[in-house]
């Protein structure tokens, strides 16, 4: 079959590959019919994201028809029509019991590599490094989906695939980031990036009752997104001081949440995001959180940080002691996709929500090495790509 | 080329060895010396360190005087395993399962090489008495006989290996009720072991990247893995998918 293989810093090939198999009872093969590039993949084609290997296949959103089932799923069938969580998620374990589904204990087969890195591991991830456990991703024909009796969430025939493939990442962890802010009646949030998921972490807050959304970034197609999709107001950090729009225009008291929707390649013309900048690329730092810092400056005293930006690394200059100041709340990680599933598709059919108006490019698998650098350098106004296998 | 040894006496003797075993020895050393150096790596240094003991031995019968009382398998485990002897290890996993299952499980001990790294194959011989084969360091297949000592159903399950093996060893595993939670199992497992080459065996064995509490750690993952997802999670299968297998 045909895959988005990695093969080193912006070098992605489409190769061919041999079918997947049925590894375990619980697996399920699933014949892709669409999957698209995250923002999340660009930290891999960039370098950033440690224990890639040569030929590892990429993706981590993705969805399609069932055409194999292990002997031990007995809930999907061929020819079911399923969107794939990114996070692989056991669905027995303590923290799938608990609703963590992102922090599973039973689907990293190398959670001793992650253990060394964070003291424990999080759950197996498709297409996102050896560290995450080695799967193979969803940018290829066919994806095999471990534990696929408790991912894959069927999808009415009514809903086109583009309108339900982003509950595979992007909507849940947008969804979740507004969730996390713990959003009260009249409450202002803030949110740095409007790349996909910070486009779909502004309609979340609105759906979880946001009295304003105030949108940052600095490309003008992704602002005009937020604004017209979004209806949030929006800033352009290269026209304005961030800091000190924000104390104007929520009465010198601040956002009662922010949201960090850009992560660990973050940019900016700041004295600390130059010197991010230079530490990286002389590898004595591994990120750069120009995003963060401004959002934890920004905070309103007692307020919440929610991180649905990716951090693979270590931070520098991190404000510890602002956030302490003002008695911070920080809340971050991986999405619990799962938790999401059910009651996003309900929004989706209810039509209070439309997924698809983030697409910005449709195109077939071989083009995504060309549109993996497109995406990258925001050329072309892309904002999110869309890739068809068949 | 056995060991006596006595309790209490660390100032362990060896018979004398025939002179072409020494000889064998000592070439032994000296090509797994030349290999070590030659490999220009860190491991490769290692191992070429690691071998300079045995080409001493090869040359005087004799062990480093440093490293006599860490070397030598006894036939009785109580000796070989007896103060700061064999290797030590304590490792525990919390399972979201009844204490009853995983006591089941394990005490069925053919289940043992399901989710042991090591174990080739257990078969119960009957009496409390069962026979275990291993991939010990380097690839090396050791075999030994053990004995439950202590079997309390649900609470804990202890074994210790009989004179005649490969490998002296015991251990224990116990099962609590895990905390807070009635579905739960705490499980802790406490292991000694004095493998074929002694200590020094172990820390060669950790230098190619099998630490012996690591592998314990990743046994218990796996035995987690079985018993609350019904599968060990797998990754390989796949070309360009080197690392996603577990080890």
């Amino acid at each position: 079959m045909k895959a988005v293989c990695y093969y080193g810093k912006e070098d992605i090939r489409v190769e061919q590959v041999p079918d997947p198999q049925i590894l375990n009872p619980r697996d399920a093969i699933v014949k892709v019919t669409a999957t698209a590039i995250c923002g999340s993949d660009l930290h891999i084609y960039d370098g950033y994201i440690p224990t890639m290997e040569r030929g590892d296949i990429l993706g981590h959103e993705f969805m399609g028809e069932v055409v194999e089932v292990g002997r031990g799923n007995d809930r999907l069938k061929v020819g079911d029509r399923v969107v794939v969580p990114f996070t692989i998620a056991c669905g027995h374990c303590f923290f799938c019991h608990k609703q963590l589904w992102s922090l599973c204990d039973n689907s990293n087969p190398n959670a001793g590599l992650a253990e060394k890195l964070a003291g424990y591991s999080g759950s197996g991830l498709f297409g996102y490094s050896h560290i995450y456990g080695g799967y193979p991703g969803g940018q290829a024909e066919y994806a095999r989906v471990p534990f696929s009796d408790i991912g894959p969430i069927k999808v009415p025939e009514s809903l086109s695939d583009e309108q339900v493939l982003f509950l595979s990442d992007i909507f849940p962890t947008g969804y979740m980031a507004a969730e996390n802010c713990d959003i009260q009646r009249g409450d202002t949030v803030a949110v740095w990036g409007c790349g996909p998921v910070g486009q779909f972490a502004i309609k979340s807050a609105w759906l979880l009752g946001a009295e304003r959304v105030i949108a940052i970034d600095r490309f003008p197609e992704r602002l005009a997104m937020a604004a017209s999709a979004g209806k949030a107001e929006v800033l352009n950090y290269e026209e304005v001081d961030i800091l000190e729009t924000l104390r104007a225009m929520t009465g010198g008291q601040g956002p009662d949440a922010c949201i960090d929707a850009v992560g660990l390649e973050a940019h900016g013309h700041t004295l600390d995001a130059w010197y991010d900048r230079i530490k990286t690329s002389m590898f004595m730092a591994t990120d750069r959180s120009h995003a963060l810092r401004q959002a934890i400056g920004a905070c309103r005293k007692g307020g919440i940080v929610s991180i649905p930006g990716v951090y693979g690394g270590w931070l520098d200059k991190f404000p510890l002691g602002g956030a302490f100041a003002k008695g911070l709340t920080l809340k971050m990680g991986q999405t619990h996709v799962h938790r999401y599933l059910p009651l996003l598709l309900g929004r989706i059919e209810r039509g209070e929500i439309d997924p698809s108006f983030v697409v910005t490019h449709r195109v077939s698998l071989d083009e995504a090495p060309d549109m993996y650098r497109t995406f990258r350098d925001k050329q072309d106004d892309c904002i999110k790509v869309v890739m068809t296998p068949q | 080329m056995r060991a006596t040894a006595h309790p209490f006496d660390f100032e362990v003797t060896y018979e004398p060895d025939a002179a072409f075993e020494r000889w064998g020895v000592l070439a032994a050393s000296a090509a797994i010396i030349g290999y070590g150096l030659s490999r220009r790596s860190l491991p490769g240094l290692l191992l070429a360190a690691g071998a300079v003991p045995l080409a001493y031995r090869g040359a005087t019968g004799r062990w480093p005087a440093s490293l006599e009382s860490l070397i030598g398998p006894s036939e009785d485990t109580r000796v070989a395993l007896a103060g700061p002897r064999g290797i030590h290890v304590r490792e525990s996993a919390r399972l979201e399962c009844p204490v009853e299952q995983v006591y089941t499980f394990w005490s069925r001990l053919e289940n043992l090489p399901t989710f042991m790294d090591n174990l080739i194959d257990v078969t119960d011989l009957g009496g409390g008495r069962s026979h275990w084969v291993a991939e010990g360091p380097g690839g090396l297949r050791v075999e030994w006989d053990a004995e439950i000592i202590n079997d309390i159903p649900n609470k804990v399950l202890a074994w210790k290996s009989l004179p005649g093996g490969d490998v002296a060893s015991a251990g224990s595993v116990t099962f609590q009720p895990a905390r807070g939670d009635d579905r739960g199992t705490q499980i802790t497992v406490t292991l000694q072991y004095e493998p074929p080459a002694g200590k020094a065996g172990a820390l060669l064995a950790s230098a190619f990247g099998r630490e012996p509490s690591q592998t314990v750690r990743e046994d218990l993952r796996r035995l987690k893995q079985l018993l609350e997802a019904g599968e060990i999670a797998k990754a390989a299968g796949w070309p360009g998918v080197s690392a996603g297998d577990g080890r």
